[in-house]
Protein backbone atom coordinates (compact mmCIF):
# COMPACT_ATOMS: atom_id res chain seq x y z
CA UNK A 1 0.00 0.00 0.00
CA UNK A 2 1.29 3.47 -0.94
CA UNK A 3 1.77 6.49 1.06
CA UNK A 4 -0.90 8.33 -0.03
CA UNK A 5 -3.59 5.36 0.01
CA UNK A 6 -2.46 4.73 3.49
CA UNK A 7 -3.29 8.28 4.14
CA UNK A 8 -6.11 8.65 2.50
CA UNK A 9 -8.18 5.40 4.94
CA UNK A 10 -6.79 7.72 7.68
CA UNK A 11 -9.36 10.20 6.57
CA UNK A 12 -11.97 8.65 4.90
CA UNK A 13 -12.29 6.71 8.85
CA UNK A 14 -12.47 10.34 10.36
CA UNK A 15 -8.74 10.96 10.93
CA UNK A 16 -8.00 11.98 14.88
CA UNK A 17 -11.54 12.51 16.11
CA UNK A 18 -12.40 8.81 15.18
CA UNK A 19 -8.62 7.40 16.48
CA UNK A 20 -9.99 9.39 20.08
CA UNK A 21 -13.63 7.98 19.70
CA UNK A 22 -12.15 4.44 19.45
CA UNK A 23 -9.91 5.13 22.07
CA UNK A 24 -12.58 5.43 24.39
CA UNK A 25 -14.59 2.31 23.06
CA UNK A 26 -11.30 -0.19 22.72
CA UNK A 27 -9.66 1.32 26.33
CA UNK A 28 -12.76 -0.05 28.09
CA UNK A 29 -13.54 -3.18 26.44
CA UNK A 30 -9.83 -4.53 26.96
CA UNK A 31 -9.78 -3.37 30.48
CA UNK A 32 -13.40 -5.16 30.89
CA UNK A 33 -12.13 -8.29 29.10
CA UNK A 34 -10.45 -10.87 31.84
CA UNK A 35 -8.62 -12.90 28.73
CA UNK A 36 -6.42 -9.77 28.44
CA UNK A 37 -6.70 -6.90 30.75
CA UNK A 38 -3.34 -7.84 32.68
CA UNK A 39 -1.37 -6.88 29.91
CA UNK A 40 -2.85 -3.10 29.99
CA UNK A 41 -3.27 -3.48 33.35
CA UNK A 42 -0.71 -0.35 33.56
CA UNK A 43 -1.69 2.00 36.47
CA UNK A 44 -0.83 5.25 34.25
CA UNK A 45 -4.33 5.36 32.15
CA UNK A 46 -2.66 8.74 30.39
CA UNK A 47 0.02 6.49 29.16
CA UNK A 48 -2.19 3.57 28.46
CA UNK A 49 -4.64 6.02 26.30
CA UNK A 50 -1.08 7.63 24.73
CA UNK A 51 -0.50 4.09 23.36
CA UNK A 52 -3.75 3.20 22.39
CA UNK A 53 -4.33 6.79 20.21
CA UNK A 54 -0.53 5.59 18.64
CA UNK A 55 -2.07 2.11 17.98
CA UNK A 56 -5.37 2.95 16.43
CA UNK A 57 -3.44 5.96 14.60
CA UNK A 58 -1.39 3.36 13.01
CA UNK A 59 -4.43 0.76 12.40
CA UNK A 60 -6.26 3.66 10.53
CA UNK A 61 -3.51 4.69 8.32
CA UNK A 62 -2.28 7.61 9.94
CA UNK A 63 0.85 9.37 10.63
CA UNK A 64 3.06 6.70 12.88
CA UNK A 65 6.96 6.67 12.97
CA UNK A 66 6.59 2.87 14.28
CA UNK A 67 9.18 0.39 13.21
CA UNK A 68 9.32 -3.58 13.44
CA UNK A 69 12.09 -3.17 15.87
CA UNK A 70 9.60 -0.16 17.55
CA UNK A 71 7.03 -2.92 17.85
CA UNK A 72 9.24 -5.89 19.32
CA UNK A 73 10.95 -3.66 21.70
CA UNK A 74 7.10 -1.98 23.13
CA UNK A 75 5.82 -5.42 23.45
CA UNK A 76 9.03 -7.95 24.70
CA UNK A 77 7.90 -7.32 28.53
CA UNK A 78 4.53 -8.67 27.31
CA UNK A 79 5.33 -11.43 25.92
CA UNK A 80 7.54 -13.01 28.61
CA UNK A 81 4.38 -12.53 30.62
CA UNK A 82 2.78 -15.19 28.24
CA UNK A 83 1.26 -12.55 25.24
CA UNK A 84 0.88 -15.01 22.31
CA UNK A 85 -1.77 -15.48 19.07
CA UNK A 86 -4.71 -15.94 21.28
CA UNK A 87 -4.51 -12.42 23.25
CA UNK A 88 -3.70 -11.14 19.66
CA UNK A 89 -7.08 -11.91 18.26
CA UNK A 90 -8.83 -11.14 21.27
CA UNK A 91 -7.15 -7.50 20.47
CA UNK A 92 -8.28 -7.89 16.75
CA UNK A 93 -12.03 -8.83 18.43
CA UNK A 94 -12.10 -5.58 19.78
CA UNK A 95 -10.69 -3.67 17.48
CA UNK A 96 -12.95 -5.11 14.79
CA UNK A 97 -16.30 -4.41 17.40
CA UNK A 98 -14.98 -0.85 18.18
CA UNK A 99 -15.44 -0.03 14.48
CA UNK A 100 -18.36 -1.62 14.03
CA UNK A 101 -19.72 0.38 17.16
CA UNK A 102 -18.51 3.74 15.06
CA UNK A 103 -20.34 2.67 12.05
CA UNK A 104 -17.19 1.90 10.15
CA UNK A 105 -17.86 0.74 6.93
CA UNK A 106 -17.11 -2.57 6.48
CA UNK A 107 -14.64 -2.51 3.71
CA UNK A 108 -12.45 0.37 5.59
CA UNK A 109 -12.89 -2.23 8.79
CA UNK A 110 -10.90 -4.79 6.67
CA UNK A 111 -8.64 -2.22 5.92
CA UNK A 112 -7.43 -1.21 9.35
CA UNK A 113 -7.76 -4.84 10.48
CA UNK A 114 -5.38 -5.79 7.83
CA UNK A 115 -2.83 -3.30 8.82
CA UNK A 116 -3.13 -4.36 12.75
CA UNK A 117 -2.44 -7.90 11.13
CA UNK A 118 0.88 -6.84 9.41
CA UNK A 119 2.18 -6.11 12.89
CA UNK A 120 1.48 -9.34 14.34
CA UNK A 121 4.91 -11.41 14.23
CA UNK A 122 6.60 -8.10 15.73
CA UNK A 123 3.87 -7.69 18.45
CA UNK A 124 4.39 -11.45 19.53
CA UNK A 125 8.35 -11.08 18.79
CA UNK A 126 8.42 -13.87 16.27
CA UNK B 1 6.31 36.41 7.88
CA UNK B 2 5.98 36.54 11.79
CA UNK B 3 8.33 36.99 14.30
CA UNK B 4 8.39 34.18 17.46
CA UNK B 5 10.04 35.26 20.40
CA UNK B 6 10.77 31.86 22.46
CA UNK B 7 12.96 32.72 25.94
CA UNK B 8 16.26 35.45 24.20
CA UNK B 9 15.86 33.95 21.04
CA UNK B 10 13.73 35.88 17.76
CA UNK B 11 12.78 33.52 14.95
CA UNK B 12 11.66 34.10 11.95
CA UNK B 13 8.62 31.89 10.56
CA UNK B 14 7.81 32.20 6.63
CA UNK B 15 4.35 32.06 5.26
CA UNK B 16 3.27 28.75 3.94
CA UNK B 17 5.90 27.39 6.82
CA UNK B 18 4.71 25.64 10.20
CA UNK B 19 6.14 26.77 13.81
CA UNK B 20 7.40 23.40 14.26
CA UNK B 21 9.32 23.38 10.78
CA UNK B 22 10.40 27.16 12.03
CA UNK B 23 11.89 26.01 15.27
CA UNK B 24 13.81 23.26 13.83
CA UNK B 25 15.33 25.19 11.08
CA UNK B 26 16.29 27.57 13.60
CA UNK B 27 17.98 24.35 15.79
CA UNK B 28 15.33 24.84 18.04
CA UNK B 29 15.76 21.03 20.01
CA UNK B 30 11.72 20.44 20.39
CA UNK B 31 10.34 16.58 20.49
CA UNK B 32 8.35 15.90 17.84
CA UNK B 33 7.03 12.96 15.84
CA UNK B 34 3.95 12.60 13.55
CA UNK B 35 3.77 16.56 12.45
CA UNK B 36 0.44 16.18 11.94
CA UNK B 37 -1.52 17.10 15.33
CA UNK B 38 -1.77 13.01 16.00
CA UNK B 39 1.11 12.64 18.67
CA UNK B 40 1.18 15.59 20.55
CA UNK B 41 5.40 15.71 21.12
CA UNK B 42 5.66 19.01 20.37
CA UNK B 43 3.20 20.82 22.00
CA UNK B 44 4.22 24.45 23.26
CA UNK B 45 2.31 27.56 24.90
CA UNK B 46 1.57 30.64 24.09
CA UNK B 47 2.48 33.44 26.14
CA UNK B 48 0.59 36.12 24.94
CA UNK B 49 -2.07 35.54 21.79
CA UNK B 50 -4.17 32.76 21.39
CA UNK B 51 -2.80 30.27 19.28
CA UNK B 52 -4.93 29.45 15.68
CA UNK B 53 -7.80 27.09 16.19
CA UNK B 54 -6.39 24.34 14.10
CA UNK B 55 -2.81 24.14 16.12
CA UNK B 56 -5.49 23.22 19.24
CA UNK B 57 -7.84 20.53 17.61
CA UNK B 58 -7.37 17.35 19.28
CA UNK B 59 -6.15 19.16 22.93
CA UNK B 60 -8.04 18.94 26.53
CA UNK B 61 -10.04 21.72 27.00
CA UNK B 62 -8.32 22.99 29.86
CA UNK B 63 -4.96 23.14 27.72
CA UNK B 64 -6.83 24.94 25.08
CA UNK B 65 -7.30 27.65 27.41
CA UNK B 66 -4.09 28.26 28.58
CA UNK B 67 -3.15 28.62 25.14
CA UNK B 68 -1.48 25.60 24.83
CA UNK B 69 -0.61 24.22 20.82
CA UNK B 70 0.74 21.92 18.52
CA UNK B 71 3.63 23.30 16.67
CA UNK B 72 3.28 21.05 13.67
CA UNK B 73 0.22 22.33 12.83
CA UNK B 74 0.23 26.21 14.33
CA UNK B 75 0.71 29.17 10.81
CA UNK B 76 1.23 31.38 12.61
CA UNK B 77 -1.28 34.43 11.84
CA UNK B 78 0.57 37.14 14.55
CA UNK B 79 3.95 37.61 15.95
CA UNK B 80 3.97 35.16 18.86
CA UNK B 81 5.84 34.71 22.37
CA UNK B 82 5.97 30.90 23.49
CA UNK B 83 7.64 28.80 25.98
CA UNK B 84 8.10 25.28 24.73
CA UNK B 85 7.00 23.70 27.72
CA UNK B 86 5.24 24.54 30.92
CA UNK B 87 8.01 26.74 32.41
CA UNK B 88 6.84 28.47 35.49
CA UNK B 89 8.93 31.24 36.11
CA UNK B 90 7.21 34.57 37.37
CA UNK B 91 6.97 35.15 40.76
CA UNK B 92 4.96 37.66 42.74
CA UNK B 93 5.58 38.34 45.99
CA UNK B 94 2.86 37.47 48.85
CA UNK B 95 2.67 37.72 52.39
CA UNK B 96 0.95 35.51 54.83
CA UNK B 97 -1.72 37.10 56.35
CA UNK B 98 -3.63 34.06 57.87
CA UNK B 99 -2.49 30.52 59.62
CA UNK B 100 -4.87 28.75 61.23
CA UNK B 101 -4.78 24.71 62.12
CA UNK B 102 -7.59 23.02 60.11
CA UNK B 103 -7.11 19.92 62.22
CA UNK B 104 -3.96 18.29 63.48
CA UNK B 105 -1.96 18.32 60.67
CA UNK B 106 -2.73 20.62 58.16
CA UNK B 107 -2.85 24.17 58.40
CA UNK B 108 -4.48 26.66 56.53
CA UNK B 109 -2.18 29.48 54.81
CA UNK B 110 -3.51 32.69 53.52
CA UNK B 111 -1.35 34.82 51.46
CA UNK B 112 -1.80 38.26 49.93
CA UNK B 113 -0.32 38.49 47.10
CA UNK B 114 1.02 41.93 45.40
CA UNK B 115 -0.48 41.14 41.75
CA UNK B 116 -3.55 39.51 41.32
CA UNK B 117 -3.19 36.39 39.80
CA UNK B 118 -4.64 34.93 36.40
CA UNK B 119 -5.62 31.42 37.90
CA UNK B 120 -8.36 28.29 37.09
CA UNK B 121 -9.93 26.91 40.67
CA UNK B 122 -7.91 24.19 41.08
CA UNK B 123 -4.96 24.92 39.90
CA UNK B 124 -1.53 25.21 41.94
CA UNK B 125 1.39 27.56 42.14
CA UNK B 126 4.70 27.13 43.59
CA UNK B 127 6.06 28.84 46.77
CA UNK B 128 8.88 29.80 47.18
CA UNK B 129 10.90 30.74 50.65
CA UNK B 130 13.81 33.05 50.49
CA UNK B 131 16.67 30.47 50.21
CA UNK B 132 14.84 29.03 46.96
CA UNK B 133 13.36 26.04 48.94
CA UNK B 134 10.27 25.48 46.98
CA UNK B 135 7.13 23.65 47.01
CA UNK B 136 4.25 22.98 44.86
CA UNK B 137 0.51 24.25 46.56
CA UNK B 138 -3.08 23.26 45.40
CA UNK B 139 -5.05 26.77 45.55
CA UNK B 140 -8.04 26.20 48.01
CA UNK B 141 -10.07 29.18 46.82
CA UNK B 142 -12.10 30.31 44.01
CA UNK B 143 -11.47 32.81 41.40
CA UNK B 144 -13.05 35.67 43.47
CA UNK B 145 -10.06 36.34 45.57
CA UNK B 146 -7.41 36.84 43.06
CA UNK B 147 -5.37 38.41 45.46
CA UNK B 148 -5.62 36.40 48.85
CA UNK B 149 -4.68 32.80 48.05
CA UNK B 150 -5.34 30.29 50.33
CA UNK B 151 -3.38 26.79 50.85
CA UNK B 152 -3.70 23.79 53.02
CA UNK B 153 -0.20 22.84 54.31
CA UNK B 154 -0.11 19.55 55.42
CA UNK B 155 2.61 18.65 57.71
CA UNK B 156 4.89 15.45 56.46
CA UNK B 157 7.05 14.33 59.26
CA UNK B 158 10.56 15.54 58.59
CA UNK B 159 9.28 17.51 55.29
CA UNK B 160 11.52 20.39 55.18
CA UNK B 161 8.61 22.97 53.73
CA UNK B 162 5.73 21.71 55.69
CA UNK B 163 7.60 21.77 58.99
CA UNK B 164 9.16 25.20 58.65
CA UNK B 165 5.34 26.25 57.46
CA UNK B 166 3.73 24.76 60.11
CA UNK B 167 6.80 25.76 63.11
CA UNK B 168 8.62 28.75 61.84
CA UNK B 169 6.49 30.72 58.98
CA UNK B 170 4.47 33.50 60.75
CA UNK B 171 1.88 36.43 60.00
CA UNK B 172 3.73 39.27 58.03
CA UNK B 173 6.58 37.11 56.33
CA UNK B 174 6.99 36.74 52.87
CA UNK B 175 7.27 33.93 50.35
CA UNK B 176 7.31 34.27 46.41
CA UNK B 177 4.50 32.80 44.67
CA UNK B 178 4.79 31.67 40.75
CA UNK B 179 2.22 31.76 37.87
CA UNK B 180 -0.70 29.59 38.55
CA UNK B 181 0.19 25.81 36.63
CA UNK B 182 -1.67 22.45 36.25
CA UNK B 183 -4.65 21.66 34.80
CA UNK B 184 -7.01 20.32 36.80
CA UNK B 185 -9.57 22.76 36.93
CA UNK B 186 -12.73 24.32 36.65
CA UNK B 187 -14.34 25.68 33.42
CA UNK B 188 -17.53 27.22 33.35
CA UNK B 189 -18.53 26.00 29.65
CA UNK B 190 -20.41 23.08 30.62
CA UNK B 191 -22.83 24.28 33.73
CA UNK B 192 -25.29 21.33 33.32
CA UNK B 193 -22.97 18.51 33.84
CA UNK B 194 -22.82 16.30 36.97
CA UNK B 195 -19.41 16.36 38.38
CA UNK B 196 -17.82 14.00 40.88
CA UNK B 197 -15.06 14.97 43.12
CA UNK B 198 -12.92 12.92 45.05
CA UNK B 199 -9.95 13.84 47.59
CA UNK B 200 -8.00 12.34 50.30
CA UNK B 201 -6.02 14.30 52.83
CA UNK B 202 -5.12 17.70 52.01
CA UNK B 203 -6.34 17.26 48.43
CA UNK B 204 -9.81 18.86 49.26
CA UNK B 205 -7.77 21.87 48.83
CA UNK B 206 -8.18 22.17 45.16
CA UNK B 207 -11.41 20.44 45.27
CA UNK B 208 -12.96 23.45 47.52
CA UNK B 209 -11.46 25.67 45.00
CA UNK B 210 -13.42 23.97 42.65
CA UNK B 211 -16.62 23.94 44.20
CA UNK B 212 -16.78 27.19 45.22
CA UNK B 213 -16.31 28.69 41.61
CA UNK B 214 -18.62 26.11 40.06
CA UNK B 215 -21.39 27.16 42.62
CA UNK B 216 -20.53 31.11 42.08
CA UNK B 217 -20.63 30.49 38.55
CA UNK B 218 -24.13 28.63 38.46
CA UNK B 219 -23.31 25.39 38.22
CA UNK B 220 -26.41 23.23 37.82
CA UNK B 221 -25.66 20.05 37.46
CA UNK B 222 -24.98 18.01 40.39
CA UNK B 223 -21.61 17.95 42.50
CA UNK B 224 -21.14 15.07 44.15
CA UNK B 225 -18.13 15.18 46.63
CA UNK B 226 -16.41 12.31 48.37
CA UNK B 227 -13.25 13.65 51.10
CA UNK B 228 -11.60 10.58 52.71
CA UNK B 229 -8.54 10.23 55.47
CA UNK B 230 -8.41 7.28 58.01
CA UNK B 231 -10.01 8.72 60.63
CA UNK B 232 -12.55 11.76 61.53
CA UNK B 233 -9.48 13.58 62.71
CA UNK B 234 -7.92 13.35 59.28
CA UNK B 235 -10.76 15.43 57.89
CA UNK B 236 -11.17 19.00 58.04
CA UNK B 237 -14.00 21.48 56.92
CA UNK B 238 -16.63 18.98 57.66
CA UNK B 239 -19.15 21.81 58.93
CA UNK B 240 -18.18 24.16 56.52
CA UNK B 241 -18.99 21.78 53.74
CA UNK B 242 -22.02 20.55 55.58
CA UNK B 243 -23.29 24.61 55.61
CA UNK B 244 -22.68 24.30 51.86
CA UNK B 245 -24.63 21.65 51.10
CA UNK B 246 -27.68 23.13 53.10
CA UNK B 247 -27.14 26.33 51.07
CA UNK B 248 -26.78 24.17 47.57
CA UNK B 249 -29.03 21.86 46.69
CA UNK B 250 -27.44 20.48 43.84
CA UNK B 251 -23.93 20.18 46.20
CA UNK B 252 -23.25 16.63 48.04
CA UNK B 253 -21.32 15.76 50.26
CA UNK B 254 -20.23 12.67 51.93
CA UNK B 255 -16.59 12.47 54.47
CA UNK B 256 -15.22 8.84 54.38
CA UNK B 257 -13.17 7.00 56.56
CA UNK B 258 -11.08 3.86 55.57
CA UNK B 259 -10.11 2.65 59.34
CA UNK B 260 -12.06 4.14 61.89
CA UNK B 261 -15.90 3.49 62.81
CA UNK B 262 -17.56 5.76 60.99
CA UNK B 263 -20.12 8.15 62.87
CA UNK B 264 -23.47 9.20 61.90
CA UNK B 265 -23.29 11.16 59.19
CA UNK B 266 -19.63 9.72 57.66
CA UNK B 267 -19.90 6.78 55.16
CA UNK B 268 -17.22 3.88 55.87
CA UNK B 269 -14.46 3.00 53.23
CA UNK B 270 -11.86 4.90 51.43
CA UNK B 271 -13.86 7.84 49.45
CA UNK B 272 -13.20 6.48 46.00
CA UNK B 273 -14.80 2.68 46.85
CA UNK B 274 -17.22 4.56 48.21
CA UNK B 275 -17.88 6.95 45.70
CA UNK B 276 -17.58 4.48 43.17
CA UNK B 277 -20.05 1.86 44.47
CA UNK B 278 -22.76 4.89 44.88
CA UNK B 279 -22.44 6.39 41.42
CA UNK B 280 -21.72 3.41 39.43
CA UNK B 281 -22.57 5.27 36.07
CA UNK B 282 -20.52 7.95 35.07
CA UNK B 283 -21.62 8.39 31.86
CA UNK B 284 -21.31 12.30 30.47
CA UNK B 285 -19.86 13.69 33.95
CA UNK B 286 -16.96 15.25 34.74
CA UNK B 287 -14.64 13.72 37.35
CA UNK B 288 -12.11 15.47 40.12
CA UNK B 289 -9.15 13.51 41.60
CA UNK B 290 -6.81 14.59 43.76
CA UNK B 291 -4.16 13.85 46.70
CA UNK B 292 -2.78 10.12 47.21
CA UNK B 293 -1.47 8.70 43.82
CA UNK B 294 -2.73 5.18 44.47
CA UNK B 295 -6.17 6.51 44.78
CA UNK B 296 -6.04 8.49 41.80
CA UNK B 297 -4.63 6.60 39.41
CA UNK B 298 -6.92 3.63 40.58
CA UNK B 299 -9.90 6.17 40.56
CA UNK B 300 -8.92 7.16 37.09
CA UNK B 301 -9.55 3.96 36.17
CA UNK B 302 -12.51 2.92 37.98
CA UNK B 303 -14.30 6.33 36.84
CA UNK B 304 -13.31 5.41 33.23
CA UNK B 305 -14.62 2.00 33.39
CA UNK B 306 -17.43 3.24 34.89
CA UNK B 307 -18.36 5.48 32.04
CA UNK B 308 -16.33 8.86 32.47
CA UNK B 309 -14.97 9.91 28.87
CA UNK B 310 -10.73 9.67 29.69
CA UNK B 311 -11.16 13.90 28.58
CA UNK B 312 -13.61 14.64 31.59
CA UNK B 313 -11.33 13.32 33.96
CA UNK B 314 -8.86 15.80 36.15
CA UNK B 315 -6.33 14.70 38.28
CA UNK B 316 -3.91 15.85 40.73
CA UNK B 317 -1.90 13.32 42.44
CA UNK B 318 -0.29 14.36 45.36
CA UNK B 319 3.57 12.57 45.21
CA UNK B 320 5.29 12.39 48.54
CA UNK B 321 9.37 11.88 48.13
CA UNK B 322 10.84 9.36 50.80
CA UNK B 323 13.81 10.98 50.45
CA UNK B 324 13.77 13.72 53.45
CA UNK B 325 16.87 16.19 53.30
CA UNK B 326 16.30 16.55 49.21
CA UNK B 327 12.74 16.30 48.13
CA UNK B 328 10.14 15.49 51.10
CA UNK B 329 6.67 16.66 50.60
CA UNK B 330 7.56 18.05 47.15
CA UNK B 331 4.72 17.35 44.39
CA UNK B 332 4.90 16.74 41.03
CA UNK B 333 1.22 17.10 39.12
CA UNK B 334 -0.64 14.91 36.42
CA UNK B 335 -3.83 16.13 34.92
Amino acid sequence: MSEEAKASLFERIGGEAAVNAAVELFYRKVLSDYRINRFFNNTNMDEQIAKQKAFFTMAFGGPNTYTGTDMRNAHARLVKMGLDNSHFDAVMEHLGATMKELNVPADLIGEAAAIAESVRNDVLGK
Amino acid sequence: MKKIVLGEQEIVCQSGETLLEALLLHSVAIPNSCRQGVCHSCLVRSLDITPPALAQRGLKDVQQKQNYFLACTCYPEHDMKIVLSQQAAFFTQGAVVGKTLLNRETVLLSIQCKDALDFYAGQFVNLQRADGLTRSYSIANSRLHAKQLTFHVRRLPGGRFSEWAHGELQIGDTLAVSEPQGLCFYLPDRPAQNMLLIGTGSGLAPLAGIIHEALQQGHTGNIYLYHGSRDVQGLYWIEEMQALQQQHPNFHYTPCVSNAMAPAGFKQGRANDVAMQALPKLNGWRVYLCGHPDMVNQTKIQAFLNGANSTDIYSDAFHVTPDFTANSDSRVVSA
